[in-house]
């Protein structure tokens, strides 16, 4: 059975405004992924632009929108699709060609929440001890691929991309402050302070929805709410 | 000459874990470092690496680092070169407590150590009782330290040049290399970067294979850009098949499955490995694991209605196990195989997975190649370190938990040397013509336009080439048949052209750029394996089957020219007793 597509195409060499241009793959193998019709296709039209490297869900290149929804080409079945697919570029972000985006904007914010363990000088000859329950906590946080499917489906994101960090650096920034060996706290709350960075999170849950890898940014940024108001009182 | 330039003190291609671990030693040692990779660096493939780092922290049972080196001498079938493997070893639990600084959620036993699983080829009091020697983040311990890595990066503020592809080394008559020639993916304009010292740190070239555990990316570029410098590549004929991909599709599960307890069964539902490895069992070598499933398939004994492969029991583990320790794996077999092993075991035949072989250095990171004055002799200005290199720490067949070990210790030591490199050259050397312009020549290749094959035919026929005649088991018509086809394939690819010459992230460019590559590293691969009459490690000979110590302990060198040339073993360690060669049993 032969599959169609719709792909957004712009090449900004070529093209004076973007298009959608449309595909069919002749076949359809069983477990088939979205990459692997994307790579296909490309066998037939070498111009398709699209980033991709692991094919398994833990590189984060190959995020865009299929049908309407954020997700990853290589984890997604063609089968799950109606047809024809359509795919979009990650909404919200500069296009730099076809479905690749400027993904410069989502890692700045990424960068601005100081995403990194900031502790006291360890001793040098062992590790730092951390209860299991303790480690624990940072399950469900850490695994995060940078894929930037939550953050270019939030509405608050795409109203507020400078000022609002998004559920992807939120989450990231919880997961620093929920690390037992990390000693900025004060720091990073602080730097989340104000009506944007983080109060801007309306709980509309998109991020939730979309998110590949089944974490949940939306509690990550409760518990910073949770845990700033418990300091200020 | 016109092309943009930028001057730093050093140059590392590539962002993977080795490439940003040396990258975070120059930054703090004030180094102007320039990190150039084709990709942001977290995509890099040292994400994908799931079951942990080995170091002998002791954590869980009697552990030391004489006893790693034992097991890694051992496991490279006696061609890893002792002095490296000693001081990989002796470095390896001060690398992983720096990582667990860094920042690195390892997971965690009761009194708050670091967590360790058994892997396979380890063992305690040098062949002893199973050890359990790997360092794990659940089975995500290649993100967990690759993010890490790079979060500490951008704390110490290196600069990166994220989608710039390297085109070519800049080497001037001296032989000394002066950086190199880079492209931005995004506007496709040529970057010339100078630095006094050059890393590659670029990763394997998994993608030989039509099957394989290995990201998209993976082609060997540093490989071959050091091969088009003149330098040889070492014992390519050296390729690991990991033995649990997810059969027919290639995706890994972690051996450390195995180590929490999983065991392999044949259609029969026998435990098959007891037959080839008495001892060690499911947790034998790589190479071993997988000959064992190759042959036990070969001899009609595979699952499925095709026979095709054979079966990896985790379900008697139980969920709490599972969910704990093998997250990333469940999650895998889910997505693609629709297969919850928690309850069901997953169909696996051997992957391929690593390059033991790539660009020859020493302990310190440098290139060595033969120039006047022996075989070791450094190239000057010139690194590599992590899979693209051949130290050779893993020898015949490298041992699971040590590519993880390999990149952070060698990316580091590499670094260290940099910095006295520095010290002694203060300024840049001037740059020579005639360098740079054979590198915007090969730039300039792909802008041919007219009629000709696509490249994507060629690479994918390449890559059936491969696995057909280069694969598990090999002999001499086999690999001659196989070095035919090749060479014919590298004709093809003289005469063809890509149809996109938009200059905005031309991803058909790259990939031919990447497919060139890749063929050069086809061809040593095949001409070093064809030379080889013998079986070591993962180079298993139908036609040789012993190994052959007298004549073959010795590394292989194949130049871009086809030409074969051997240098000995180092088989003296730093400070401790050889272990000198004897027949491997597991």
């Amino acid at each position: 059975m032969p599959m169609r597509f719709s792909i957004y195409r712009y090449d900004p060499d070529r093209d004076a405004r973007p298009h959608m241009q449309e595909y069919e793959l002749a076949e359809v193998r069983p477990g088939m992924m979205l990459l692997e019709a994307l790579i296909e296709l490309k066998r037939q039209d070498e111009s398709l632009g699209f980033r991709r490297s692991c094919q398994e869900g833990v590189c984060g290149s190959d995020a865009m929108n299929i049908n309407g929804r954020n997700g990853l080409a290589c984890i997604t079945p063609l089968k799950d699709l109606k047809e024809p697919v359509t795919l979009r570029p990650l909404p919200g972000m500069p296009v730099i060609r076809d479905l690749i985006v400027d993904m410069e904007p989502f890692y700045r914010q990424y960068r601005a929440v100081k995403p990194w363990l900031t502790g006291e000088t360890p001793e040098v000859e062992r590790e730092q001890l951390q209860s299991p329950e303790e480690r624990e906590r940072l399950d469900g946080l850490y695994e995060c691929i940078l894929c930037a499917c939550c953050s270019t489906s939030c509405p608050s994101f795409w109203w507020n991309p400078e000022r609002f960090l998004g559920p992807a650096a939120l989450l990231q920034a919880w997961r620093f402050l929920a690390d037992s060996r990390d000693q900025a706290t004060d720091q990073r709350l602080s730097l989340l302070e104000g009506n944007y960075r983080l109060f801007r999170c309306h709980t509309i849950m998109n991020c939730v929805e979309v998110c590949p890898k089944g974490l949940n940014p939306t509690r990550a940024i409760g518990r910073i709410k949770a845990l700033m108001v418990k300091k200020s009182v | 000459m016109n092309v943009e330039r930028r001057k730093f003190d050093a140059l590392i291609i590539g962002a993977g874990g080795g490439g940003l671990r040396a990258a975070l030693q120059l930054a703090r040692a004030d180094a102007q470092v320039a990190v150039v990779s084709k990709v942001f660096p977290t995509r890099s493939h040292t994400v994908a690496a799931q079951g942990g780092v080995n170091a002998a922290l002791a954590n869980v049972l009697p552990d030391n680092w004489h006893w790693h080196m034992f097991d890694t001498v051992k496991g490279s079938d006696y061609l890893g070169d002792q002095d490296a493997i000693e001081y990989m070893c002796r470095a390896a639990p001060k690398a992983v407590y720096e990582l667990e600084h860094a920042g690195v959620p390892f997971s965690r036993l009761e009194n708050g150590r670091i967590y360790q699983r058994a892997f396979g080829g380890q063992s305690q009091d040098f062949g002893g009782e199973q050890a359990a020697r790997t360092c794990a983040a659940a089975d995500r311990t290649g993100h967990a330290i690759l993010h890490t890595l790079y979060q500490q990066n951008i704390r110490a503020r290196t600069h990166f040049f994220d989608e710039y592809f390297a085109i070519d080394l800049i080497r001037d008559r001296e032989g000394y290399v002066l950086g190199a020639l880079v492209m931005s993916i995004e506007s496709g304009e040529c970057l010339l970067i100078e630095a006094k010292a050059t890393l590659i740190a670029t990763g394997g070239a998994g993608q030989l294979f039509r099957t394989c555990t290995n990201a998209l990316i993976n082609t060997g570029d540093g490989i071959a850009m050091a091969m088009r410098a003149g330098v040889p590549a070492q014992d390519m004929e050296f390729f690991q098949f990991h033995p649990t991909g997810i059969a027919g599709k290639g995706m890994l599960i972690t051996e450390g499955a195995r180590g929490e307890g999983g065991y392999l069964i044949n259609r029969e539902g026998e435990r098959f490995m007891e037959r080839y490895a008495p001892h060690a069992r499911d947790l034998a070598s790589r190479d071993v694991v997988a000959r064992a499933i190759a042959t036990e398939v070969r001899e009609g004994r595979g699952c499925g209605p095709e026979g095709d492969h054979v079966l990896l029991k985790v379900d008697h583990l139980g969920e709490e196990v599972v969910a704990k320790r093998l997250p990333g794996i469940r999650e895998l077999a889910l997505t693609f195989l629709h297969i919850d092993p928690a309850k069901e075991p997953i169909p696996v035949y051997p992957t391929a997975h690593y390059t033991m072989g790539g660009i020859p250095t020493n302990r310190f990171g440098q290139v060595v190649a033969p120039v006047r004055h022996g075989p070791e002799e450094p190239v000057p200005g010139l690194y590599a370190a992590g899979e693209c290199a051949c130290v050779s720490v893993h020898g015949a067949n490298r041992l699971g938990g040590n590519s993880l070990l390999d990149i952070i210790v060698f990316g580091r030591a590499a670094a260290r040397h940099i910095v006295g490199f520095l010290q002694e050259n203060r300024y840049h050397r001037p740059l020579e013509r005639e360098s740079v312009e054979r590198a915007l020549e090969h730039r300039a290749r792909w802008d041919r336009k007219g009629k000709g094959e696509p490249v994507a035919e060629i690479r994918r026929e390449l890559r059936k080439v491969m696995e057909e005649h280069c694969g598990v088991f090999r002999d001499q018509q086999v690999l001659s048949e196989g070095l035919d086809k090749v060479k014919a394939l590298a004709e093809r690819l003289q005469e063809a052209v890509i149809s996109d010459h938009s200059r905005i992230f031309n991803t058909a460019r790259v990939e031919a750029m990447e497919t060139e590559n890749l063929m050069d590293l086809a061809l040593a691969t095949v001409t070093s394996a064809l030379a080889r009459t013998e079986s070591r490690g993962a180079h298993s000979r139908i036609d040789f089957p012993e190994r052959d110590d007298e004549n073959w302990m010795k590394h292989t060198l194949c130049f871009a020219d086809g030409r074969l040339d051997y240098k000995p073993v180092r088989t003296r360690p730093l400070t401790v007793d050889p272990f000198p060669p004897k027949p491997r049993v597991y």
